[in-house]
């Protein structure tokens, strides 16, 4: 039966001779991954159960990156959690303050998930790797307790959706808009339980932090996964890392439930208005929308070639006044690269703040929380109600050039007009 | 399984920064975390659940984050089932393996606000007592409701084991 590359990668990891969409499966995965909010229950359910030893610490990954550098107490203790049960069960791929880094950058950055590879984190954005041509999802913290138990997951195999993007794409427009405008045409369900499958010669020059934006927001259409063939930029991502892969291609005439092929040689910038990633607009459509602050970083944006990009049009200007920026990179090794390259600087000189890798400001933790009646233009990926913040403010969504540009102003700008 | 109480209705797209903010995340405690449930959406919605109650929504209910805290708040406030026109797959999954019951229903625009609801979970089957209605729903496939008999993924996984 020919295949997509979601079906051959589930396929490879079953005894199973075939699968077929919306069958129920159980598959052994390569590496399952928790953080401090979701391994805690995890660790404790595994507890509870009366089991004692993981299948392999080897293929268990833990980042402390939420509520990390603890938050207070309660966090402190979330954060231990997970650092007494590495130690207990000798994981060695435990990330403490000083190494560790948002997960979904951190893992790729390490050569953690290689292409082919089927990956489990109990957090939804885990489907990021699909950008290295490897199946990988969210699933619960629960899910975590069984695969430390032995390894496995049960899935429903997805059916898969094909994007094919023509064209060429503009100036300041990358990843981030094209899922950003796939999301909004398609919507936050568009793509529920599917596997996406990003394709065309788009895609194909687009460079991997770019790819890594793009499937790090597949869920937000609702997705399990989010993939993009393995090619020659791939290979030279992951060549450094000594771990086999394997680079899985769809056959011709694999089945998708749906294909859109879009030419997105005009689009602009996009941006995703409240309260949802869908809620997408072009930038120029979005006039006078003041800023009380800018977010630039997270396992969406906060890879090197953002921090490049967004330090290019900040470079020698101010944040405009009463606009606050937060910067932060999303690993220690992007931070260190930051520094050298004088992008933190270029940050700090203009009048915002460098912070150290966290989840903390993207999903309302710590270190740059959101007022009632505030405004922000983050390059984060989600802006529902209250999710930065208090219930009362507003969150916008784009690419860290518009973030930049948007910070010089104090409003929603298209990059050309601060730079 | 019979479970009966009131509905308490809910948009499309409840997300799960609507469920359970994530300033709550710091406990795992699911009493703890019932009493913020929808907050931000709805504040006074832990205060007004009966034990039975039912969350009855529009489409792609649970999208968002993976955290596994937004069914067990639900669960925590008394809410006895979800009935919604269909589940984010990752909040499906959790509501699976954690025990909490769930129903697609592609009729939930017919349910008002606390109508009286009697749900079959094993027959799949709504009944509307306030409205004199019944909705059929369809069953879960025999893999799902194995993890379901077993009451969660961790006793479905010692069982297999044993055996």
């Amino acid at each position: 039966m020919p295949h997509t590359i979601a079906e051959k990668i589930l396929l490879a990891h079953t005894d199973k001779k075939d699968i077929k969409p919306g069958e129920f499966i159980e598959a052994k995965v390569d590496l399952a991954l928790g953080n401090d909010i979701t391994a805690p229950i995890a660790i404790e359910e595994f507890k509870k159960a009366g089991f004692t030893k993981v299948f392999d610490n080897k293929k268990i990954v833990l980042v402390p990156d939420h509520f990390a550098p603890a938050k207070d107490k309660a966090s402190a203790n979330q954060c231990k959690a997970l650092a007494d049960f590495a130690k207990e069960q000798k994981i060695k791929n435990y990330f403490e303050v000083g190494c560790m880094g948002i997960e979904h950058a951190l893992l790729p950055e390490l050569g953690l998930v290689m292409p082919g590879d089927l990956v489990i984190g109990a957090d939804s954005h885990t489907c990021t790797y699909g950008a290295m041509g490897a199946y990988s999802c969210g699933v619960g913290s629960t899910d975590l307790a069984r695969a430390f138990v032995d390894g496995k997951c049960w899935f429903k195999v997805p059916a898969s959706v094909k994007f094919i993007y023509k064209g060429k794409l503009r100036k300041w427009v990358g990843g981030k808009d094209l899922i950003l405008f796939t999301i909004g045409q398609i919507g936050v369900d568009g793509a529920l339980y599917k596997a996406m499958e990003f394709a065309g010669p788009v895609i194909e020059k687009l460079s991997m932090d770019d790819r890594f934006a793009m499937s790090n927001m597949a869920i937000e259409a609702g997705a399990r996964t989010g993939i993009i063939e393995a090619d020659q930029i791939t290979k030279k991502f992951v060549a450094k890392f000594k771990r086999k892969s394997k680079f899985y291609k769809s056959d011709a005439d694999a089945q998708y439930e749906k294909i859109y092929e879009w030419d997105v040689s005009d689009l602009e910038p996009q941006v995703a208005c409240p309260h949802l990633p869908s809620n997408v607009k072009p930038v120029r459509k979005l006039k006078n929308i003041k800023l009380d602050q800018v977010v630039i970083g997270s396992c969406t944006n906060g890879r090197i070639s953002d921090l490049r990009l967004a330090a290019k049009i900040m470079k020698g200007k101010k944040v405009k006044f009463g606009v606050k920026l937060i910067v932060f990179p999303a690993t220690q090794s992007v931070y260190l690269q930051a520094v050298k390259e004088g992008l933190a600087e270029v940050f700090v000189k203009a009048g915002g703040i460098f912070e150290t890798p966290t989840c903390g400001p993207c999903l309302g933790g710590h270190m740059g929380i959101l007022a009632e009646g505030e405004v922000c233009l983050a390059t984060t990926n989600r802006n529902f109600i209250g999710r930065m913040g208090s219930p009362k403010s507003f969150v916008y969504l784009s690419n860290p050039a518009v973030a930049a540009a948007s910070a010089v102003t104090g409003r929603i700008t298209h990059p050309d007009e601060a730079i | 399984m019979i479970i009966k109480g009131k509905a308490h209705k809910f948009a499309d797209d409840v997300n799960t920064d609507d469920i359970i903010a994530a300033k709550y995340l710091v406990s795992t405690d699911a009493k703890e975390l019932g009493s913020h449930c929808m907050e931000s959406i709805r504040p006074d919605f832990a205060g007004k659940i009966s034990p039975g109650d039912i969350i009855v929504a529009g489409k792609n209910f649970g999208c968002g984050s993976s955290r596994e805290h937004a069914p067990l708040a639900i669960k925590g406030c008394g809410i006895s089932a979800v009935v919604a026109k269909s589940f984010a797959a990752i909040f499906f999954r959790n509501a699976i393996n954690i025990g909490l019951p769930f129903l697609e229903c592609r009729e939930v625009d017919k349910i008002t606000e606390q109508d009286l609801l009697e749900i079959d979970l094993s027959g799949g089957i709504i009944k509307n007592i306030s409205k004199g209605q019944i909705y059929k729903t369809q069953a879960f496939p025999k893999f799902l409701q194995d993890i379901v008999e077993s009451a969660g993924l961790m006793n479905w996984l010692k069982t297999k084991r044993e055996k």
